[in-house]
């Protein structure tokens, strides 16, 4: 292989904003993928979700997500993208589970209600059967490599579905194999949505390296590893106690409009958002997205605390 | 439908002599979201069918007692295709439940960075969603495995240029995200839609990013988007035919032209069993006899909309809610919308002989005509945000300061780019007392009403023909026409 671990989460950590997971214009990067890969089998599955990771997946630079899709990965199954649809897409997706048992990779977005015998999200139907995403999820869970949870809602203590006032008992990918003790390895790539470079970047480490080095949260540290505010390029402001009355007042820190960039770990300052033309600080503030407890914690959202 | 010839192959598993078999679709793929249909088909034709929604949040019990001033980022994440349909609901009730007047570059921002996202759904939805009822992909996942008998009746070379659009597709749809992400922070979920206006003055620079950006989405819209879509129209002619429906429609009204909002790009209207009508927001109600919800919240007016869910009610079948205006059925959504406004169509269409959406009668309302109507908003809106570029001001202020009030109610009309969108917000002591949110899909994929009249997708489904059970493809094709 033509690129060790270290190398690759160097890459990756040292993204230069806008250019996307680790330059992967690095054609050495590229190869390895390719090689180590080998096309693996991903089946992607939704619960209570947007389908905003999905979206912001297709917003991956470098690569391109056609490179993705037709180099790194084999995508057996995705709701919103596959062609196949109803029992023919779901025998499909078993089949996959079934023959690359142990192999495949799993990536869940959107939370997963357990209320009501989980029947606030159901996925499918097969022998006239219908199947929840509880139920889903664990079967599929059992046979995986490994499992990335992306976005707010399949992490933590399950984003917007799982916020206070819910009564579906909407609960993070985390949260339903403890209950239920299966043992494959979760990789929490929360945000909402989760950013293109931090999905395509923990997978090609799962696919070539196996699974990255985790916090205590279970994110791979190269992407969630530093605190925004103190990475901030408007903390000179704060520093100075200058702090912006406004929102269109661009020329302070925005603490005091509610910015929970201090409560915050991601590399957001330096990576940037849609192929690096803006980030939330830079527009508005930060809603702290990545971290357990939101929306709740993190709220009133323009008010600082 | 009558007028309707199937030129698919009849397969053996054809149910012949009258018999009805069921087919049932689940997941619908391909959608934003959780969908399953099941049909009646008899003699090759859908006689009967049921759509079920089959996932449920409970926004409206999240945001009860939140600061009202977080409804705008947490209704976003209804939708990741659409969340700035959302924000621009959110914000118009709260603007109106906070009493503030937006500026001009503020109604203009907001106006750029919804419609930038218009661009992106709707080039999503035709390429990456419906396109795969038409063209068959690579030979790899995820556009493997497909229908034996799909039904795709395009050429080697055509199918190659859908396929190849499809890929170039998703590039122009990422750049679509880049310029809402250019004046709303980032996408999907912007961070710049708040009550008052935008949180970013647009720079020059940004301006020009934007513009630069456009161009090549304008140039894709005309140059391969179009063509492809009369292309399909001429070789899938039978679809033009096919799931009508109830040709009813209905449109809130979007992108205000006007500080007083009183003119829209895409105007606000009614139609009704062949009649125009003035949009009333008074002759909504939800029903839900067929929803799993309580019974007691059937028949109400969003401002006294309930939502209790009872996931077992006996003889319900969906989580969405049956909308209706006057109590009837409408349809939303780009066909509803450019049916209202009527305006004129691209050059591609004038040169067809349909100067304007109505020219195309009644095979407007088909499946075909659905994309057809899409094609063309995204042709007119962008012709829009020609427009807007010359109108907003480097610079010039886009946002209002306000007070979150001890209380006030507000309504927020909007259009999404898949129907018309509805929030309404009750505050009290300073925090949300009551939200309800009527989304856009739920007009076209809800169940029957307590009357039993069925749902627009249903009925648009009902006279389809589906020559073989084993490939009900035209059953995807009407659901997806509505990009539900």
């Amino acid at each position: 292989m033509s690129l060790t671990r270290r190398e690759f989460v160097k890459l990756c950590g040292g993204t230069v904003a806008g250019l996307g997971v680790s330059q992967m214009f690095n054609p050495g990067l590229v190869k390895a993928m390719d090689q180590a890969a080998q096309k693996a089998p991903v089946i992607w599955i939704q619960g209570q979700g947007c389908t905003g990771c999905s979206v912001s997946l297709l917003n991956s630079v470098h690569p391109s997500i056609k490179e993705v899709l037709i180099k790194i990965i084999s995508l057996e199954y995705h709701p919103t993208v596959m062609a196949a649809e109803g029992e023919l897409a779901l025998e499909h997706m078993y089949s996959i589970a079934d023959e690359y048992k142990g192999k495949f990779f799993l990536i869940v977005e959107g939370a997963i209600p357990t209320a009501d015998k989980g029947l606030y999200c159901r996925v499918g139907e097969i022998g006239g059967r219908e199947i929840t995403m509880h139920e889903l999820t664990r079967e599929l869970g059992k046979k995986a490599a490994a499992t990335v949870a992306v976005g707010a809602c399949a992490t933590f203590d399950a984003g917007i579905p799982g916020a206070a006032g819910n009564v579906t008992q909407a609960s993070s990918v985390n949260k339903i194999f403890n209950a239920d003790g299966i043992g494959t390895p979760v990789i929490n790539v929360p945000g909402c949505p989760a950013h293109p470079d931090w999905m395509v970047g923990t997978l090609a480490h799962v696919l070539m390296y196996g699974v990255p080095e985790l916090d205590k949260n279970g994110r791979p540290t190269m992407f969630f590893g530093r605190n925004i505010h103190e990475n901030c390029p408007y903390r000179s402001y704060y520093e100075m106690g200058e702090m912006s009355p406004t929102f269109t007042d661009k020329e302070g820190c925005r603490y005091e409009l509610g910015c929970k960039g201090p409560y915050t770990n991601a590399d957001c300052w330096k990576r940037r958002w849609n192929g690096g033309v803006n980030w939330c600080v830079e527009n508005a503030v930060c809603i702290g997205c990545v971290e357990p407890g939101f929306p709740d914690a993190m709220s009133p959202f323009y008010m600082a605390v | 439908m009558s007028g309707c010839k199937a030129k698919q192959a009849p397969a053996a598993a054809a149910a012949a002599g009258g018999q009805k078999i069921k087919v049932a679709v689940d997941p619908v793929t391909r959608i934003e979201g959780h969908l399953k249909v099941d049909v009646e088909v008899k003699d090759g034709v859908i006689t009967d069918a049921h759509v079920h929604g089959g996932m449920y949040r409970g926004f409206e019990q999240i945001l009860k007692d939140r600061d009202p001033r977080d409804a705008s980022q947490i209704t976003q994440r209804i939708c990741g295709v659409c969340p700035t349909a959302h924000a621009t609901a959110s914000v118009n009730a709260l603007d109106d439940a906070f009493n503030v007047k937006l500026t001009t570059n503020g109604r203009i921002a907001r106006n750029l960075i919804l419609g930038a996202n218009y661009l992106q759904s709707h080039i999503l939805h035709f390429y990456h969603l419906a396109a795969l009822d038409y063209v068959n992909g690579p030979e790899m996942a995820p556009f493997i495995p497909r229908y034996k008998n799909n039904d795709v009746r395009l050429d080697k070379q055509t199918n190659q240029i859908g396929v190849d659009q499809y890929l170039q597709a998703l590039e122009i749809r990422r750049i679509c995200h880049e310029m809402v992400a250019l004046l709303g922070g980032k996408m999907p979920h912007v961070a710049g839609m708040v009550v008052g206006g935008t949180t970013q003055i647009p720079s020059a620079d940004q301006i020009v990013a934007y513009l630069w950006r456009f161009k090549k989405v304008m140039s894709f819209i005309e140059d391969e988007y179009l063509p492809l879509i009369y292309t399909l129209a001429g070789a899938y002619g039978d679809l033009l035919e096919t799931g009508g429906g109830y040709k009813n429609c209905v449109s809130y009204g979007v992108f205000p032209l006007d500080d007083a909002q009183n003119e829209f790009l895409l105007k606000p209207g009614v139609f009704t069993e062949g009649k125009d009508y003035p949009l009333d927001t008074d002759k909504i109600r939800e029903f839900v006899k067929y929803s799993w919800f309580k019974d007691a919240d059937t028949n109400k007016h969003p401002s006294d909309g309930e939502t209790h869910p009872q996931p077992e009610k006996d003889g319900a079948y969906s989580f969405v809610k049956a909308p209706r205006y006057n109590g009837k059925p409408h349809e939303a959504g780009p066909l509803a919308r450019m049916w209202v406004t009527n305006p004129e169509l691209s050059p591609a269409a004038q040169k067809a002989g349909f100067k304007r959406m109505r020219d195309f009668g009644d095979k407007a309302f088909s499946i075909l005509g659905r994309h057809v109507a899409r094609a063309e908003e995204a042709y007119y809106v962008a012709k829009a945000i020609t427009k807007w570029l010359q109108e907003v001001k480097p610079g010039a202020e886009t946002y209002s300061k306000s007070e979150v009030p001890e209380k006030g109610e507000g309504l927020g009309l909007t259009e999404a780019p898949r129907g018309s969108l509805l929030h309404y917000i009750d505050v009290k002591d300073y925090v949300i007392n009551k939200y309800q949110i009527v989304a856009a899909t739920i007009w076209n994929a809800c169940p029957r009403d307590d009357m039993g009249q069925l749902g627009p997708i249903e009925e648009a489904l009902v006279g389809t023909p589906v020559p073989d059970p084993k490939s009900p493809v035209n059953v995807g094709r009407v659901i997806r026409s509505f990009d539900p």
